[in-house]
């Protein structure tokens, strides 16, 4: 399977290249990485959340990077989902912005974990990554993810619906965390 | 805290809920002095704005005094104490749609932009108290409200005008003046105005304010028609007349030079047989809208003109008049009003004493009898133009 995305971000290529090379970042902004551990100078240890299963996790290395320009890389080993990636950043036209392109490929398996990925990515799966890097957006652009009232949770919001009432927070909600 | 609460369609309802608290580094908390009911909370109440949640704070015209900030929000900018406008629009100050001033626009402002792609092609900014299509977040026809971007958006206002002067500087002053501003007013102009509500008043004073030769109203309610007579303005009933023949006898048989929509999608109509058609597609909802004053204000403005839309529209419509708009080289404006904007050049005319804001001021109620300020306005009862609550 493959998906693609794009965004344009008010900052220069430099500076958001740098912020997608730091990997430790991706899981601040896409919804389904639980964390990215970085292992070595183009090694990594990627940990997905639910619903991927407990302890899904792989790992990843560099196969490609041009700073200000490009970053490749795909999963090694023995991945439970074996998945790659390359994104892009271009100059975009009104000489302040960045273009943002994405590609992933996933090679989904077959098995219990094949079909729960399978699902996962039955529910609108360019929705998913177009949301991811709205998020991306906005932590570049505002400093952070932006929480509202109905769906305070940030990047935990995985789907927009159901969300709750556009109220503030009760403390047992409070208590749940904001910290996603 | 207390706050108006959507609870369903053509229901609102006072309930406590939680009280507002920092969710993100760049909020402010904001305890609510005032605050009013909009006409596109008509929309909301009505069912036309999908999205709505039993128990959603609504509300996006308010102010009040600042009385906690978040670790992000520059103190060069604002800090606690501070008395605020609050704009309904949530802009981020750091997106292209910021950088050129189209604050309505605002790429970064509205979690749920994936649901409003869906409805608009691309997202729209976040708005309080206006949906989950515009963000899920809470409105401020409440005690407090929290405030996102916080050091964007609100107006400090350091004179000792009241806040019945400056109110309407989150939302429908500015929302009127845009509309008029979009008509690029030539001295020798007359405009015409569809809607005598309190965004059809404001956007008359301002084609006024922007030299125009003539304005003229257009609306059914009495009472909103005197208001805009008052003003100066010429009233047109179309109750008791037929738009368009009216006014081409008041142009001299050109139409209007400009034409503003301060209607909306729940236009009333005439007796035109499109009425029904209309009212039987929205109830269907196979059409969001009843365009009725659009299609008028396009049918009626002189060739070459502009008609400026700043009633607020939802979804999709038909028997679009294409024809005309095309053949007769029209220009269409639009937009939900970019307010941070307009906030500080609008107050410098307040202050000025160009534009008098409180004239529109029918009603002030507490807080706690929102659910009759709305019956009261959505039903026109008691002459009634503008509700300003006071939590």
């Amino acid at each position: 399977m493959e998906l693609k995305a794009a965004t344009t971000i008010r900052k220069p290529a430099l500076e958001v290249y740098g912020f997608w090379r730091d990997l430790e970042n991706l899981p601040t902004f896409m919804a389904h990485l639980e964390q990215v551990r970085t292992t070595g100078d183009r090694t990594s240890r990627w940990t997905a959340d639910a619903p991927f299963g407990k302890d899904v996790g792989w790992d990843a290395e560099i196969t490609e990077e041009q700073p200000g320009e490009k970053i490749a890389w795909r999963s090694t080993g023995n991945a439970d989902v074996p998945n790659a990636g390359t994104v892009r950043f271009l100059p975009a036209p009104d000489g302040v912005s960045t273009e943002v392109h994405v590609v992933l490929v996933y090679d989904i398996p077959g098995g219990t974990i094949g079909k729960a990925v399978a699902k996962y990515f039955g529910e609108e799966p360019h929705q998913q990554l177009d949301d991811d890097l709205r998020r991306l957006k906005q932590v570049l652009e505002t400093g952070e993810v932006v929480r509202s009232d109905g769906a305070p949770w940030g990047k935990r919001a995985r789907k927009e619906f159901p969300q709750r009432p556009a109220q503030p927070l009760s403390d047992a909600e409070l208590a749940k965390g904001t910290d996603a | 805290m207390r706050a108006n609460t959507w609870a369903g369609r053509n229901k609102v309802e006072v309930r406590d809920v939680p009280d507002p608290r920092i969710l993100n580094k760049r909020d402010a908390i904001v305890r609510i002095t005032s605050t009013a009911i909009c006409g596109s909370d008509l929309h909301l109440v009505d069912g036309y704005v999908p999205t709505m949640q039993d128990g959603d704070v609504m509300g996006h015209e308010f102010m009040g005094e600042v009385i906690e900030v978040g670790p992000g929000v520059d103190p060069g900018r604002l800090r606690v104490g501070d008395r605020v406008v609050v704009p309904f629009p949530i802009a981020c100050g750091g997106c292209a749609a910021c950088a050129a001033e189209l604050y309505s626009c605002c790429e970064n402002s509205n979690p749920n932009a994936g649901i409003a792609e869906k409805m608009f092609g691309h997202p729209v900014a976040g708005i309080f108290g206006y949906s989950h299509l515009t963000g899920g977040f809470a409105g401020g026809q409440a005690q407090y409200a929290r405030v996102p971007f916080a050091d964007v958006g609100p107006l400090k206002i350091e004179s000792e005008l009241s806040d019945e002067q400056v109110l309407f500087l989150s939302d429908i002053l500015p929302t009127g003046y845009m509309g008029a501003e979009m008509c690029d007013i030539q001295p020798s102009d007359v405009v015409a105005v569809w809607g005598a509500g309190p965004v059809g008043q404001f956007a008359m004073d301002s084609a006024r304010l922007l030299g125009a030769a003539r304005v003229i109203a257009i609306d059914k309610e009495p009472y909103r028609l005197q208001m805009a007579e008052r003003a100066g303005h010429t009233p047109v009933n179309f109750d008791e007349v037929d738009v368009r023949s009216r006014l081409l006898e008041l142009t001299g048989g050109r139409g209007p030079d400009k034409c503003i929509d301060a209607v909306g999608m729940e236009a009333t109509h005439g007796s035109a047989h499109i009425a029904a058609y209309d009212r039987i597609k929205q109830a269907v909802r196979s059409e969001t809208e009843r365009p009725h004053a659009l299609r008028q204000a396009i049918l009626s403005c002189r060739s070459g003109g502009v008609v400026s839309v700043v009633g607020v529209y939802g979804g999709l419509l038909d028997k679009f008049p294409a024809g005309a708009w095309m053949n007769r080289a029209l220009t269409l404006r639009t937009g939900q009003c970019h307010v941070q904007r307009y906030m500080k050049p609008l107050l410098q005319r307040i202050e000025r004493g160009e534009i008098d804001p409180t004239r529109i001021i029918t009603h002030t109620l507490a807080l706690d009898e929102a659910e009759r300020g709305f019956e009261i306005f959505k039903n026109k009862q008691d002459n009634c133009e503008k509700v300003v609550l006071k939590p």
